[in-house]
């Protein structure tokens, strides 16, 4: 099996996580069952779902870990994979129920007459295995049923705590290798926890996988807070909170644990972004109530003004390559979408229609810049310089998109006063909603863990 | 990979400690606290009749005809009701020079957060600045948007959303 050397530091981390996060219980979100929106079809880039078979995964020998019996971990990492490319609309997944029972010495050597009447393109076997010093092997093999050939491996060794990560990488690979573009399935949530009435909502920042497993709470919700961003090197978190009723950004220093202001300024700061080298982060301060956009070394220093217009300039978000920005403004008075240089200069409009645009993000991949569509909370995509608008959400009350790191799906909040995390896979338009313990609203999508 | 995963525990732990928490056994959040969310909330006049000490929240209370201004969608600007009632806030001010304000700008849920965090603190400063302008010293009035995060009034109708749009003048208690 490869892999396995690249997959040692999986262990350190696992381990650490085991202490600050054993709940089984985080797990019930993530098996509950998701809702579904009718798919709506965007136009360019529909495909036609692959049909996949996925059996449940045998054990070599049936063993009780932390995580419980390995046999009945290799049905559920079969289920994880299975549910992983179903959401992403791209997958028409068969089994794991009622296929063939797949035998360990098998998942190498498939049966693949046995599962040419279901009708799969693919074949995804797997196998689950305890290991002597309690770590668990989680193997994973694509095979192309018609060919009868091995398509690609991977194995993945992890701590108990850890087994869902090997799934979610399963589901990654068979993605990629299937759909030539990168997979999003081992990725994390930052995101904001609601609850209470509206006039005393509770907010505090949880983190979770992406589909909703794992949850955790961050804050206590003294104080609420709003719009959390990963640093894309997955270092440091930057949010807005009322803390000591100063509204400001924060900077979450993963490694040293901090807490401390990105700005020492005696104004409102808000809507954070950092560059993507992960080094700056730009963000709006509204002085005297004008709100304009300014750049800031993570680190610390002064802030440099990017815009100064006497209108409403935020919602800045960079591009993959750093060189331009993408934010929002009044100045023409309605809520427009404007691209400028990563300094500030050459401002141009991108945006003309009617009811306005608001929280501009550019996609990892370049080609698109998700929005909210004012008026009619709706989420929306279009090309860098303007062209090509096509709307990716039904009914009303989205607002603030997020990108998954491939590019190829958007988590946005849907709900008025009470939120509700979904995703939209921007190719097939299937639409599904992320379980959240209680209510939810401003996601941000991690990179894919390392 | 080891580093960062360490450090999100770290992290994690520590801003429960930043934010004053114990270490929790359960993953449900509290309840919401019954009362004294801070400054959220505009004024709460706790007296009942009498004779409200001059200066304090409650005389500010019986003494202007409201705390607050209210506005237009996706507007700022101070009408002519709202002059009135800036007008009498700058008389109660004015006779108390030694109280000092928090204007707070609120908007309804029609906008976006990061923008309506932006209209109220524009809202919040049109209601500073007219204040300012009837004789009230910059340095007695601070402001603090809460854009759509603390609505007055809960729904999704024409009234909530009127009574939503607003800058309320904060006297201490």
């Amino acid at each position: 099996m490869k892999m396995l050397s690249s997959l040692k530091p999986l262990l350190a981390g696992v381990a650490l996580l085991l202490v600050v996060a054993p709940a089984a219980a985080q797990q019930q979100a993530a098996d509950r069952p998701v809702e579904e929106d009718e798919p709506i079809r965007v136009g360019e880039g529909v495909t036609t779902a692959i049909p996949i078979a996925i059996p449940y995964m045998p054990t070599p020998r049936p063993a009780d870990t932390a995580a419980g019996n390995t046999q009945n971990l290799g049905r559920q990492v079969a289920e994880i994979v299975a549910t992983d490319l179903r959401n992403s609309g791209l997958f028409t997944p068969i089994g794991p129920p009622g296929l063939p029972a797949v035998s360990f010495p098998q998942v190498t050597a498939p049966d693949f007459g046995a599962f040419s009447p279901t009708g799969a393109n693919n074949l995804v076997q797997g196998f689950v295995q305890a290991n002597p010093d309690g770590t668990l092997t989680v193997g994973c093999y694509l095979y192309d049923v018609t060919l009868r050939s091995e398509l690609t491996r991977q194995g993945y060794v992890v701590q108990p705590p850890e087994w869902r990560r090997a799934a979610h990488r399963c589901a990654d690979t068979i993605y990629s290798r299937l759909t030539g573009e990168g997979g999003y399935f081992d990725t994390r949530i930052v995101y904001v926890s609601e609850t209470g009435p509206a006039r005393r909502r509770i907010k505090r920042l949880a983190i979770m996988d992406y589909d909703g497993a794992n949850h955790r709470f961050l804050t206590n919700g003294q104080w609420t807070v709003l719009t959390p961003r990963f640093a894309p090197n997955q270092q440091t978190i930057t949010f807005m909170t009322y803390q000591d009723e100063r509204p400001r950004v924060m900077v979450y220093e993963l490694d040293s644990g901090r807490t401390r202001p990105l700005v020492q300024q005696p104004h409102m700061t808000f809507a954070p972004r950092y560059s993507p080298d992960s080094r700056y982060i730009i963000f709006s301060m509204a002085v005297n109530g004008n709100t304009d956009i300014y750049r800031i070394p993570v680190s610390g220093g002064s802030p440099q003004r990017l815009t100064n217009s006497p209108g409403v300039d935020t919602g800045g978000s960079y591009s993959p390559d750093g060189s331009r920005i993408v934010f929002e403004s009044d100045r023409s008075g309605s809520q427009q979408l404007y691209v400028m240089n990563a300094d500030g200069s050459d401002q141009r409009r991108i945006s003309f229609g009617g009811g306005g645009y608001a929280t501009p993000v550019w996609s990892p991949r370049g080609d698109l810049i998700a929005f909210t569509r004012t008026g009619s909370f709706q989420i929306g995509v279009m090309s860098p310089g303007g062209s090509g608008e096509r709307i990716l959400t039904r009914g009303g009350f989205a607002e603030g998109p997020t990108w998954a790191p491939n590019g190829r799906a958007v988590m946005f909040t849907r709900g008025a006063s009470s939120g509700q995390l979904w995703y939209v896979d921007v190719a097939s338009g299937t639409t599904r909603r992320v379980p959240t313990p209680l209510g939810g609203s401003d996601p941000a999508w991690s990179p894919l863990r390392d | 990979m080891k580093k960062s995963m360490i450090s999100l525990v770290a992290a994690a732990a520590s801003l429960s400690l930043v934010a004053g928490c114990a270490p929790r056994t359960r993953e449900l959040p509290p309840e919401p606290p019954s009362s004294s969310t801070p400054g959220d909330l505009g004024n709460q006049d706790s007296t009942i009749g009498g004779t409200a000490v001059p200066g304090s929240r409650a005389d500010f209370l019986q003494s202007v005809p409201s705390d607050r201004v209210l506005f237009g969608f996706d507007s700022y600007s101070i009408d002519a009701e709202a002059r009135a009632i800036l007008d009498a806030q700058a008389q109660w001010l004015n006779r108390n020079p030694n109280v000092r304000v928090t204007i707070e700008g609120h908007a309804d849920e029609r906008g976006t957060r990061e923008y309506n965090l932006a209209l109220g603190d524009r809202r919040a400063n049109a209601a500073r600045d007219y204040l300012q302008s009837r004789g009230i010293a910059a340095n007695r009035m601070q402001t603090i948007s809460w854009g759509k995060e603390r609505p007055a009034v809960e729904g999704s109708n024409e009234s909530a959303w009127a009574q939503n749009r607003r800058a309320v003048t904060v006297v201490p208690e």
